[in-house]
This record gives C-alpha cells, sequence and structure tokens, in this order.
C-alpha cells in the first residue's frame, strides 16, 4: 500500500503513528515542548476509529502507571513528556523494566537542569542510558533526527518493545518535536486481538496464574532474575545497534552526534569538506545499544573525534569507551536550550582537534 | 538548489503561516523542506520567527545561523536579522514602523509595503501573502500555482473560501515589490 505524504510537526508524527501502528492506548500530561502529541491524540479521538484510549492523567506519575497497567495486560501502551516530566516517571519506568513489560515511552527532551527552559536540549542522555530509576536496567534508545524517523521508530518502538518485553524510549527534542518536514505514514494497522501468553488477561482453568511483578523478597530470586536481564541486555547488544555513516568512508577525522546535533554535524561536514577536511559523522541511532564496535572501528582509521551534544558532555564517555586511547575525543556542544550551529561544530572541530 | 529562509515579526502578523504555506508549497513542487518555528519565550513575549528551508536535496541542519533571504516585518527583527544574512543575499522588508531601514550594501533589498496596501485592500489579515507574493516575484523558486495548492492543503476546508481573496493579495504583492 502506498504511503501517505504529509507535512507535519515531530509531535504531531508520533502521535499520528502511534494510531497507526494499532497502539491500544496513550496516557500523558501536557508539557512543553511536547504537548502536541496529546493534544493531536485528543482532536483525532482514535477511541472513535480504531479504539485507541487516549487520556489526559492527573500527573506525570499517573500516566505512566496507567503505562504500567496497560503494559501487564500485554496491551500496546504509550506515555510522552518532556525532561521535568521524564524525571516524575521514573519509578514507573524502573518497575516497568524490572517486571519486564514493554511500553514506549517518548521524551522530548528540554534544557535542564531543574525545570530549565523550554527550548531543545540534548541533556538527558544519561538518565536515558544509564538508567534514570534505580536498579541495574536498561531500556532500549532510539534517537530519532528527523520528523520520518519521529514516525517510523513509534512502530519499530513496539515491535522491540513485544519482542524483548523491554521498555523503549525515544529520545527525541524539542527541535524535532516542533520543526515541520514531510513524513511518509505506513498504512494503518489493525489493532492486536492476542495477548503475549504471560499477560495478565483472566486466568482460564488451562494454566496456572499470571504474575507481573518487580517484587522478589528473596534475593537469590532476585539475583536470578537479575542474571535473566542482563542476558537479555547483552542479546540487545549483540542484535539491536543502529547507526547511520554519513561520508565516513575517506575520512580523516569523525563527528558522533545524535538527534538534531546529528543534522547540525551533517551540514558542518558539508561545510568542512568544502573547505577540503575530510570529515565524516557517524549517528548512533541506538544509543543503548550504543555502536561501540562501530565506532573503535572508526578510531583506527581517523585522527580524531568530535563527540557533539546539546549538553555538557554526556555521550562523549561512551564514545570515549568505545574509541579507548586510540585516537584523541573532545566534545562540544551548548547548553541549556541552545542549539548548536554547524559553524560552531566546523570551529571546534579545527580548534579542539585538528589544531588540538 | 536549496533556499535558506528566515521570516521575522510581531507575532499576529502570520509569520508562522506564512512558513508554513511556504513549506507546503515547496512539498507540491516535490521538493524538500523543513520549518522550524520559535516556540519559546520569544512566540510568548510578541515578536515571532520561523526558518523555512526549501530544498531539491535532503536538508541537512534544520536550525541554521546564516539565511539566503530574510523577510523582515518589524524592527527588532531587521535589528536581530541584517547582519545573518549571507553577502549577496535577499532581504525583503515592510517599510511600516520601520525607523532605522537596512543598511548593507552586499546584499540585494526590497520592500513590499504590505500593511500600506492590506489596508488599501481592507483585508488586512492577508498581510502576509501580499509579502510571500513579493518574494515570489524576488525568488520564483516556488510557483504561484503551487503556492495556491499549498494553501487549499494549509487552510482547514472551511476557510477555502477565502482563498481567491489570498490569491488577490499575492498578485498584489508580486506588482508592489520594488527594489530598493
Amino acid at each position: 500500500m502506498k504511503k501517505e505524504l504529509r507535512l507535519m510537526k515531530g509531535n504531531e508524527a508520533v502521535a499520528e503513528a502511534a494510531i497507526r501502528a494499532g497502539a491500544d492506548g496513550y496516557f500523558g500530561y501536557p508539557i512543553t515542548p511536547q504537548s502536541e502529541i496529546l493534544e493531536y491524540l485528543m482532536e483525532a479521538n482514535p477511541a472513535e476509529t480504531t479504539g485507541m484510549v487516549v487520556l489526559q492523567a492527573e500527573s506525570e506519575v499517573a500516566a505512566i502507571n496507567m503505562v504500567y497497567g496497560g503494559a501487564a495486560c500485554g496491551k500496546k501502551v504509550m506515555t510522552s513528556s518532556s525532561s521535568p516530566g521524564i524525571s516524575l516517571k521514573q519509578e514507573g519506568i524502573t518497575y516497568i523494566a524490572g517486571a519486564e513489560l514493554p511500553c514506549l515511552i517518548v521524551n522530548v527532551v528540554r534544557g535542564g537542569p531543574g525545570l530549565g527552559t523550554i527550548q531543545p536540549a540534548q541533556s538527558d542522555y544519561f538518565q536515558s542510558v544509564k538508567g534514570g530509576g534505580h536498579g541495574d536496567y536498561h531500556l532500549i534508545v532510539l534517537a530519532p533526527a528527523s520528523v520520518q524517523e519521529m514516525a517510523d521508530f513509534v512502530d519499530l518502538s513496539f515491535e522491540l518493545a513485544f519482542k524483548y518485553r523491554n521498555p523503549v524510549l525515544m529520545l527525541s527534542d524539542g527541535a524535532i518535536g516542533q520543526m515541520m518536514e514531510k513524513v511518509y505514514l505506513s498504512p494503518q494497522k489493525e489493532r492486536s486481538k492476542v495477548f503475549p501468553d504471560w499477560a495478565t488477561t483472566g486466568k482460564p482453568a488451562t494454566r496456572e496464574r499470571n504474575i507481573i511483578t518487580s517484587l522478589d523478597l528473596d534475593p537469590n530470586g532476585m539475583e536470578m532474575h537479575n542474571h535473566k536481564l542482563q542476558a537479555k541486555y547483552n542479546e540487545i547488544r549483540e542484535k539491536e545497534v543502529r547507526y547511520e555513516e554519513f561520508q565516513c568512508e575517506d575520512a580523516e577525522y569523525l563527528l558522533v552526534a545524535y538527534g538534531t546535533s546529528a543534522r547540525v554535524c551533517q551540514k558542518a561536514v558539508l561545510l568542512l569538506r568544502e573547505e577540503g577536511i575530510k570529515v565524516g559523522l557517524l549517528r548512533p541511532i541506538t544509543l543503548f545499544p550504543f555502536p561501540t564496535k562501530r565506532i573503535n572501528e572508526l578510531a583506527g582509521q581517523v585522527k580524531g573525534i568530535l563527540s557533539v551534544e546539546m549538553s555538557a558532555g554526556q555521550m562523549v564517555e561512551d564514545v570515549l569507551l568505545a574509541v579507548n586511547g586510540k585516537v584523541p575525543v573532545k566534545h562540544f556542544g551548548r547548553m541549556g536550550g541552545i542549539v548548536t550551529t554547524p559553524e560552531e561544530v566546523v570551529e571546534n572541530l579545527k580548534s579542539k582537534i585538528i589544531g588540538g | 538548489m536549496t533556499e535558506e529562509i528566515i521570516i521575522a515579526g510581531f507575532g499576529g502578523q502570520g509569520v508562522l503561516s506564512m512558513g508554513k504555506i511556504m513549506a507546503y508549497s515547496g512539498v507540491m513542487q516535490d521538493m524538500e523542506v523543513s520549518w522550524m518555528p520559535s516556540y519559546g519565550p520569544e512566540m510568548r513575549g510578541g515578536t515571532a520567527n520561523v526558518t523555512v528551508i526549501i530544498s531539491s536535496e535532503r536538508i541537512s541542519s534544520p536550525v541554521i545561523r546564516r539565511f539566503d533571504t530574510a523577510i523582515i516585518l518589524n524592527q527588532q527583527s531587521l535589528d536581530k536579522f541584517e547582519s545573518s544574512i549571507k553577502p549577496g543575499g535577499v532581504l525583503i522588508y515592510d517599510s511600516n514602523g520601520i525607523t532605522r531601514h537596512p543598511e548593507r550594501k552586499d546584499i540585494a533589498i526590497y520592500r513590499v509595503d504590505a500593511t500600506e496596501e492590506a489596508a488599501r485592500m481592507n483585508s488586512s489579515k492577508t498581510f502576509n501573502m501580499i509579502v510571500l507574493g513579493g518574494f515570489l516575484k524576488v525568488k520564483p523558486i516556488i510557483k504561484l500555482e503551487n503556492v495556491i495548492k499549498g494553501l487549499k492543503k494549509s487552510l482547514p476546508e472551511r476557510y477555502h473560501n477565502l482563498i481567491p481573496m489570498n490569491e488577490k493579495a499575492l498578485q498584489r504583492g508580486i506588482e508592489i515589490i520594488q527594489k530598493v
């Protein structure tokens, strides 16, 4: 079936893609710069077409716990928020990860810390990939860099979430949420009528009870559960790494950036190449699992690497681990809601890496 | 071909919607487009701007600081963006309320007195379409017919009766824009 072309904001694309992916429920609470997700869904009112539930909860905490409940029943459920709201959701997120339930969480990141600002930032990287909540768990983290990916990754997120019984986080930012681009939308999927065998859908006489919990008072049992989780994360590291390379074939220097920064860096690559400087860009699409192996390989080819992120330097730690001392690695990025410009990336590659 | 445009003015002048219609027109012409609004404190404090990129290739950064064309609709925006136009670029402005006119010598400057013209036409709401008409004259990268198609796409159907009036405003803009 032919895909439908629209001009949409990133936030609207997430909402429309959720309906089309056959999601069963969205539970949210408004916060700039992602309120259009809830607004779009409310206006679209999919309850009347696909039967998808859209609900504005009384708080972020309530919304994530509604997701927990829906996910426990084997439903395709999601929530979205922006940085301060995502912080509020962390308790629920670690419970969902501990209980091994699939769901989608969308973070349209704004500048922090605290209430911060409503402008775009990427300073929630640590929170997204290193935990956020307590305990040894990982989310699968996808970083869309276009409105098209805001749409495409919704379906992909649900697919991965159910495949691994693991929450998936889409880590976007205010720029991608607010900008409009062309987007090709997938056809409407039916909402699933069959549920996974672990789902709490009512106990028939033919099987044992399904129990969804993140609690085990027996530490031996809890350690076993942790081993099982770690084995799953290792499988995800093995099979689900996604990245995109831009002009890396002959690159002598490398930029590493995701999301909006990756778009800015694409332009920087073009500007630098006009000057005859051979630069490539590696764009991680999955932040967990991180493209560690590929970055390590590229470190064998280039003279230095600049990690660009709208933060004080978070992802650069994973780049450093991947490079493992092979070549110099530096960070550049604006903070607090200021979007880095291509010209600034050009200057910083020159001063920190080429001349450094 | 890549055209990087900033449109800046007061909130309520139709800055964001002008950008949106440009972007839709680009889509109608099978081009790549991006539309990046100011949505922050600026929007709440009265001034609004939007960056529109129309390109025959995949668009890299939607956030840019240097522009091929600046469409400027108030003094604050002129002060802020005059220096961001690339040498050889284009500045289009409405002189209404402007006390310090643009000074650069290395860009082409055009005046489209749309506020005045809209008042004369007795339709202040088509102000932004007069400006857009001026842009089409200076930078014919999008065709008028595609702008009309873009208008149809971006306006809810209940407003389609307003399209002829907007078309008239576009035509007027094409006629009145003049090089400074």
